[in-house]
């Protein structure tokens, strides 16, 4: 059955990305950034991956397009559990939310959009989560040094 | 610094939705949440209008911090996630690494992982009652379970030295094998808390105070609870069976017989329920694995990441090489990525990890369930009353270890 399933989420779900690689009990696409939401939606609608349940990005500074940012998937009625990679450039480091598909991509895009400046297009909340107002930068990114310190925050009267 | 910073935290709403309702600051420091949270609610007397949950006041870079060290360093770092049930972070964390490595981890060590993820769980889910009654003035029953808590910590703490952030997860095995009579300490603890569960269950379950505050407090749907991302006790509690210990058996889950209990309703009285009915169920499954516990080895016999006896590392050369290598450029893992999660007493607990092929990370992210959770908080507070929202906020257990990093 899973066999016929990946073959299935290979034709469906992107049909113009190339093969998907499974990594993992992890079945993994690369896709263009415009590819992303009609991806989603048909993986949801079709296939039932009804948990949105993680996004993130991992930075390559070497790399002309730095961030590859990273979705997780899962099904409540298969196994398979589906990760969407999609590369972005530092000078438009902007993709489409999926605030419109996930209520919990709300919260999650805005830890990402806080971490690496990932702009997600459509998520009209992404006010700083887990840092602060007036922090400057985005800590996860290579070139923030781990000890650069912040202004400090100063006493509400 | 002329310009004066920004306050920290930026409502989402700044005027009251009607003339007569009220904007007030919960938090982050108060003495009824437990977790520094924020919440910015609007309130019409005393009827919680909308809610703006603010979490991130415990971060510490953990991500950050992680990119720095090598995989080994890592472990005491994980158990600081959730650290209520720091051995499923731990093992969740070295499982993940044994994969990017392919390393099968011994038998002995597979069925301990599961016991003691199964005792964490009930570590976990105690802690989340006890303080859940005791928000609302339960205190006996607070301290009954408490008290077993305390019994679980200190047989913990015999096993592992640490009380709460214990560090025994090693990459490819566990730091060290039971001790001597270990296990029967485990059945007695086992046989007080059925005890005093059964107390806590005759004191709580019909009573009365205890019913009205909770049933149909705090509700959530099935669909809504999927579509914020909850997993868990909360998604359980909506009537939907999903635990990744049956989906998708890790460690040693698919040899056990278990039940997935769900709720009915998804409030707050459904999540007492089923965080009740889970812990007797990991009894059940270490009753079971202490009689599957095989003899053998805990640690795999790979020089990629397990330590050379102490003794050999003083003796001969290979040893000390091995020794040093481990230490100072940590365990070479395969370049790759890997995403493994566990059933965390709280729900999926992800740990996303990229290798380039060094023995430092590229890159850890956790995907932690009380920071998705979060998101979820205000549908759960909208609509309630103020004083629902201790109790609705303690049963979603949220961890600021975990939640924040």
């Amino acid at each position: 059955m899973a066999a016929n399933v990946l073959e299935t989420l290979q034709q469906r779900i992107v049909p113009a990305a190339g093969a998907a690689t499974p990594s993992h009990g992890c079945l993994v696409f690369r896709l263009a950034p415009e590819e992303l939401v009609p991806a989603v939606r048909r993986m949801k609608e079709e296939f039932g991956y009804d948990l949105f349940l993680d996004v993130t990005a991992v930075d390559w500074p070497a790399d002309a397009l730095r961030f590859e940012v990273v979705h997780h998937f899962a099904s409540t009625r298969q196994p398979l559990r589906v990760r969407l990679k999609t590369r972005v450039a530092e000078v438009d480091p902007s993709i489409d939310s999926l605030a419109g598909l996930y209520r919990s991509a709300d919260f999650m895009e805005r830890e990402c959009h806080d971490m690496y400046g990932i702009v997600f297009r459509g998520n009209h909340d992404l006010r700083p989560i887990l840092l602060y107002e007036g922090f400057a930068g985005h800590p996860l990114r290579k070139d923030y040094p781990k000890a650069r310190e912040q202004p400090i925050v100063p006493y509400r009267n | 610094m002329d310009s004066p910073l920004p306050n920290p935290v930026r409502s989402i709403f700044g005027t009251p939705l009607r003339e007569d309702s009220v904007i007030v600051n919960i938090g982050p420091s108060h003495p009824a949440t437990h977790g520094t949270v924020q919440i910015i609610a609007e309130l019409d007397g005393e009827k919680v209008l909308r809610t703006d949950v603010h979490c991130g006041y415990l971060h510490r870079g953990f991500e950050k911090e992680c990119e720095d060290h090598t995989w080994h360093n890592l472990i005491p770092y994980v158990d600081r996630l959730n650290y209520v049930s720091a051995l499923v972070n731990d093992f969740a964390y070295c499982d993940g690494v044994e994969r990017l490595m392919g390393i099968e981890i011994t038998p002995r060590c597979r069925y301990l992982r599961t016991l003691l993820s199964e005792y964490s769980r009930l570590v976990d889910h105690l802690t989340c009652v006890a303080a859940g009654l005791m928000e609302m003035g339960a205190m006996t029953a607070f301290l009954y379970l408490v008290m077993i808590r305390d019994y679980m910590y200190e047989h913990l703490a015999a096993l592992t030295g640490a009380r709460v952030t214990y560090t025994y997860g090693r990459i490819g095995g566990l730091a060290r094998d039971l001790p001597d009579g270990w296990l029967v300490r485990l059945e007695e603890i086992l046989v007080q808390y059925e005890e005093f569960v059964a107390r806590v269950h005759a004191l709580v379950d019909r009573n009365r105070i205890f019913i009205d505050r909770l049933r149909g407090v705090g509700t959530i749907s099935t669909a809504d609870a999927l579509s914020f991302g909850c997993t868990g006790p909360i998604l359980r509690s909506t009537g939907l069976a999903r635990d990744l210990r049956k989906d998708a058996p890790y460690l040693a889950y698919a040899e056990l017989d278990f039940d997935v209990p769900v709720g009915i309703a998804g409030d707050n009285y459904d999540r007492y329920f089923v965080r009740m009915r889970e812990m007797d169920e990991s009894v059940y499954m270490m009753r079971q694995l202490a009689q599957m516990l095989p003899e053998g080895p805990i640690n795999v016999d790979d020089r990629r990441c397990t330590f050379p006896d102490k003794q050999l590392v003083y003796r001969e050369i290979e040893s000390l090489i091995n020794h040093f290598k481990l230490v100072m450029d940590g365990p070479a893992v395969p370049a790759g990525e890997v995403y493994c999660s566990h059933e965390a007493p709280n729900g999926e607990l992800g740990f996303y990890m990229v290798s380039t092929g060094s023995g430092t990370p590229w890159k850890v992210h956790v995907r932690s369930p009380s920071f998705v959770h979060m998101g979820a908080a205000s549908r759960m507070l909208d609509g309630g009353q103020l004083a629902d929202i201790v109790p609705t906020f303690g049963s979603i257990n949220m961890i600021g270890g975990e939640c924040d990093r």
